[in-house]
């Protein structure tokens, strides 16, 4: 299942600006209860062994607290917030290598993304969730093993057929807003 | 600024780069490029976001007892301390990092006929370089045995091809011969990346291969 029946619409984006403006340990705590459980069962089908998996995991999660002020609710979702935390972490224990990120677009001190556009990404990527959910087990077998490292977007489109790069036009937007607003600064 | 990209990633190389399979060389050239592209920036992330759905329909696996505790332990620590980025006209953020510092701090090495390079700290299945070809110079006519991507910094050069200029990624693999050749306006600076040795055409650039580590 993607979506649990518990999980609030907002899907966490209101925990995570708990914990950046309020450092909300209530809310870190929901987060954690939610994300780490799963962050392991990713990390160990990725080949990362339980205890290192653990350490990870814990790294991870401080790492969501730490950087809380760099998540942007506008262009990705807690979860796949998450997910890059969790992949940087597993590429510094498997391969014990730097993870080169792109440049920072961070909204300056007096704007911050415009509510509507935080709903639609959100709401987008839930319905990525869903349609994920909801696709034969075979291709989501295929998708999944692209992120465990088995398979490139080649093999996956060819074997599928699938779009996969969905909502690249609501980032996009969502980055056009980013670099307008830190020119005006 | 981003519009007048007209040379981009591949699919496979940024869901590759999402997914965290490429080596550091590669991951340090996707990561330079979406720092000036964000067509590019915007479609790795939409595969950060179906990786964020295949983390949520992830199954649970119990953590152990004192897991959340040592979490907190963690968060009181601090995050560990970062250097403040370095900004740079010509180098984005990704490589005043790994130059540890400006343009004016690369150590350049000259490769012969005015060109000159400087070899990236990366892991070693992949080697990442910034070449400086001087305006209306050549490189060495040649092929590969494998992947090479050249990233545009400053300037412009032209080959089979095309034109690439900055923010322009080419990228050649085994069926590739080319002898990229910089605009005569002004010098040309770019960051290339290869998984494996050029294929040279001429003698010299050949005898010379071994020492320049291409
Ligand atoms: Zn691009
Ligand atoms: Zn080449």
């Amino acid at each position: 299942m993607a979506l649990e029946a518990s999980e609030p619409v907002a899907g966490w984006v209101d925990q995570m600006t708990r914990i950046r403006d309020q450092q909300d340990q209530a809310a870190f705590v929901e987060l954690f209860q939610h994300f780490a459980p799963r962050v392991k069962g990713f990390l160990m089908r990725s080949g990362l062994e339980a205890a290192l998996a653990e350490e990870c995991v814990q790294e991870a999660m401080a790492t969501v607290w730490h950087k809380a002020h760099l998540f942007d609710p506008s262009r990705a979702s807690v979860a796949t917030w998450v997910f890059t935390i969790a992949r940087n972490k597993k590429i510094d224990a498997l391969r014990r290598q730097r993870r080169p990120e792109p440049e920072e677009l961070t909204w300056g001190p007096e704007s911050e993304p415009d509510q509507a556009d935080v709903l639609v990404l959100q709401e987008e990527t839930q319905h990525l969730g869903a349609a994920l959910a909801t696709l034969p087990a075979k291709q989501r077998e295929l998708i999944e093993k692209a992120y465990f490292g088995d398979l490139t977007h080649s093999e996956i489109a060819e074997q599928t057929g699938l779009p996969l790069g969905t909502i690249k036009s609501r980032i996009r937007l969502a980055l056009e807003r980013l670099r307008h607003s830190m020119k005006q600064k | 600024m981003t519009t007048m990209i007209k040379h981009h990633l591949t699919p496979d190389l940024m869901m590759a780069y999402s997914t965290g399979t490429l080596s550091e060389a590669f991951n340090l050239i996707v990561a330079t490029h979406l720092s000036i592209c964000d067509t590019c920036r915007a479609e790795v992330e939409s595969y950060d976001a179906l990786g964020g759905s295949v983390l949520e329909t992830q199954d649970k696996v119990t953590l152990s007892d004192g897991c959340l505790a040592r979490v907190f332990g963690l968060i009181d620590a601090g995050p560990a301390p970062e250097p403040a980025p370095i900004r740079d006209a010509v180098l984005p953020a990704p490589l005043t990092d790994y130059v540890g510092g400006t343009l004016d701090d690369v150590k350049w090495r000259p490769v012969g006929l005015g060109v000159k390079q400087a070899i990236l700290p990366t892991s070693r299945d992949a080697s990442a370089r910034l070449l400086y070809i001087p305006a209306g110079a050549a490189m060495p006519d040649h092929g590969h045995r494998g992947m090479e991507l050249t990233l545009v910094l400053k300037g412009a050069f032209e080959d089979e091809g095309g034109r690439f200029a900055r923010g322009d990624i080419e990228i050649a693999t085994e069926d590739t011969d080319h002898m990229p050749i910089a605009d005569i306006s002004e010098d040309c600076i770019c960051l290339a990346v290869t998984n494996a040795p050029l294929r040279f055409k001429g003698l010299l650039p050949r005898l010379a291969q071994p020492f320049l580590k291409i």
